[in-house]
């Protein structure tokens, strides 16, 4: 049975023509490349490195950054249907699109040089360089303000100190964009990975994101050249970064989402149970309703937080409204399509175990849902219950 | 060398088909529609041998102003420039066949390509048609090609068997699966594809040579028969199948 992508009010439709074709073209590419080896190396904890020049040769690297830099210049919605596709197969592979598009080159390209664009976007376009992202500590990471590692003024440069973790794609990250405090100000920095006193090991064990690489990296005396200094103070510049990282992952939610409703909804419909198919049931139609009435909601959502994010109109707060929405609702989409596949739930025939496991990740990186609930809460009571 | 691709718009695959209020065409509201499959493989036959040799890729259809997006598609993938021959009312195949050659005759490629069928009325008659009205070699169903000079030659899918066939340039060829493994359309292209000209031709008044009387969705009654597990049933099942059912 091939998949169905919901789309109960016909928000296709809405679409412009490059919109629709670059889903079906990023939707293909997920079927044909992703979904056959996807599970192999879940279950065997390993990224698939092949994916990454084939992402690149497809663009979905620098998708909203200017041509002339190798990217697509591309609009945020665009962005979005390509992470939301991504997802669809696995949070994992979404994850490393986010993470070089939103968080490695978007910073680049808003706060770095000329130097250091022309050095580093078009590599990262290709996939011919990796990046990361550290902002994450240790015993800081709902309160990045509380953040330990720092950089010192030296002659030529800066001296980093200090240690990142959760960092997806570190370990094999070609550059790290790291946050770190400057006399007491948060200023951001591109490490390389042959800087010396710079190591990023491999976080192992997760039963989450298991096609995803997750690492520490630790920052021991290493000498960053003035250069490689991003020009923004203050924490806005990783949260404008963790803003368009975010409403990717709104978009990719329901991604998610829509795989595993799809597969609930063609389990419930072959499988037989009292001599009919477990979709007759009451309960089973009710979930199944559940989802995908959420996952319509979430659509409209995306699509016109998407076209605020064109127009430049997106306040952080709309997109954390997505973030927490989308995400919540996959992650309550992938729980109870699980139930409706019984015990074949749990095995790796069925997509829903993984996503479901991806989501627990997803729902607590790039924000925790709390901490979304918190900022919509300041938001309208103009009270902030966390500072 | 200059070359020709032909290519139609039809339902997506895993659309469902409901027939319209008139009885005599689809419904197709809610349908989504892609760029005919085998077109694809036609496609990149030809972006293929224009990267190899140079030149020029034109995209053509005929359709309604909806048909503009498989145009876009083409682009997205390769194709240098496209041809909208534009036409609102409900054709068949000699009216495509009549206006891709009058394009054709005009533009003199040395080659055109189209899929081997239109998976929405699977006539399969385009490519004759076309090769008669131009009086140009043709070869359909090919899985295969090689070029030497101004020759084609072309393997092509027969009934239990292939055969090879060459071709003088300018010549026909439609493309079964199997002839490339066609690319995805890549973010940039797409987003530049905005950008290249689409050509657009109204299309004369045409009175069809065929008309449809009427179209319906295939019973769906149950022929109700229970057969065992023995290896004679299990033949039995298979004769159904080929035979009554005529699957394949």
């Amino acid at each position: 049975m091939s998949f169905q992508m919901p789309d109960y009010y016909n928000i296709q439709d809405l679409m412009s023509d490059e919109e629709k074709m670059i889903q079906n073209s990023v939707r293909s590419f997920v079927e044909e490349e992703v979904l056959p080896i996807i599970e192999k190396h879940y279950e065997g904890g390993t990224f698939p490195f092949d994916l990454i020049k084939k992402m690149a040769d497809l663009g979905l690297f620098g998708v909203t950054i200017p041509q002339k830099y190798g990217g697509a210049e591309a609009s945020h919605t665009i962005y979005g249907l390509a992470m939301q596709e991504l997802e669809r197969g696995d949070s994992g592979i979404r994850s490393f699109a986010s993470v070089q598009n939103s968080l490695v080159m978007f910073p680049i390209y808003e706060y770095g040089s000329e130097k250091l664009k022309q050095k580093w976007l078009p590599k990262l376009a290709t996939g011919d360089a990796i990046g990361c992202f550290g902002l994450t500590e240790p015993d800081f990471g709902s309160n990045p303000s509380g953040m330990v590692t720092h950089a010192k003024k030296i002659e030529g440069g800066y001296l980093l100190n200090g240690a990142k973790m959760w960092i997806t794609n570190g370990t094999i990250a070609d550059i790290a964009v790291v946050w770190a405090k400057l006399d007491g100000v948060v200023n951001g920095f591109i490490v390389e990975k042959d800087m010396k006193g710079f190591t990023a090991p491999e976080m192992k064990h997760k039963h989450s994101l298991r096609a995803s690489i997750t690492s520490e990296l630790i920052f021991q005396d290493v000498e960053i050249p003035e250069e490689n200094k991003l020009n923004i103070k203050g924490l806005k510049g990783p949260l404008s970064c963790l803003t368009k990282a975010r409403y990717g992952i709104a978009w990719g939610a329901i991604g998610a989402a829509s795989a595993v409703y799809d597969s609930a909804l063609n389990y419930a419909k072959s499988r037989i149970q009292f001599a009919k198919p477990i979709a007759s049931f009451q309960l089973i139609q009710e979930k199944l309703v559940w989802m995908l009435n959420e996952i319509t909601k979430g659509q409209l959502i995306n699509y016109h937080l998407g076209r605020l994010m064109d127009n430049g109109k997106a306040r952080p707060q709309q997109v954390s409204l997505a973030k927490r929405n989308n995400v919540e609702i996959a992650l309550q989409s992938a729980k109870l399509a699980r139930e409706i596949h019984g015990a074949n739930g749990i095995i790796n025939e069925y997509n829903v175990m993984r996503h479901l496991a991806n989501l627990e990740s997803v729902i607590t990186y790039e924000g925790t849902h709390i901490i979304h609930t918190l900022i919509l809460g300041e938001d309208i009571t103009g009270i902030s219950a966390f500072m | 060398m200059n070359i020709l691709v032909a290519v139609s718009r039809v339902p997506d695959t895993t659309t469902k088909i409901l027939v319209g209020s008139d009885g005599k065409f689809i419904d197709t509201n809610n349908v989504k529609f892609i760029l005919n499959p085998y077109d694809e493989y036609a496609l990149e036959e030809a972006i293929r041998l224009k990267e190899k040799n140079g030149g020029k890729v034109i995209a053509i259809t005929v359709g309604p102003a909806t048909a503009q997006d498989i145009l876009r598609n083409a682009l997205a993938v390769g194709a240098d420039e496209a041809v909208h021959i534009k036409s609102e009312q409900n054709f068949d195949s000699f009216f495509v066949a009549s206006q891709i050659a009058e394009y054709a005759s005009k533009m003199k490629p040395d080659i055109i390509f189209m899929g081997k069928q239109s998976i929405d009325f699977d006539s399969l008659q385009v490519p004759s048609i076309l090769s008669d009205i131009l009086d140009l070699p043709l070869a359909t169903i090919v899985t295969k090609l090689n070029y030497e000079g101004n020759m084609v030659k072309a393997e092509r899918e027969i009934e239990g068997g292939k055969e090879v066939l060459s071709l003088q340039m300018p010549c026909i060829i439609s493309a079964q699966k199997g002839l490339n493994e066609p690319r995805y359309p890549k973010l940039p292209d797409i987003m530049k594809a905005k950008k290249k000209p689409i050509e657009e031709i109204d299309a004369p008044n045409y009175e069809n040579n065929i008309e449809i009387i009427g179209m319906e969705l295939p019973s769906r009654s149950r022929l109700n028969k229970i057969v065992g597990d023995t290896d004679e049933d299990i033949k039995e099942i298979v004769r159904m199948l080929h035979e009554d059912a005529k699957i394949f």
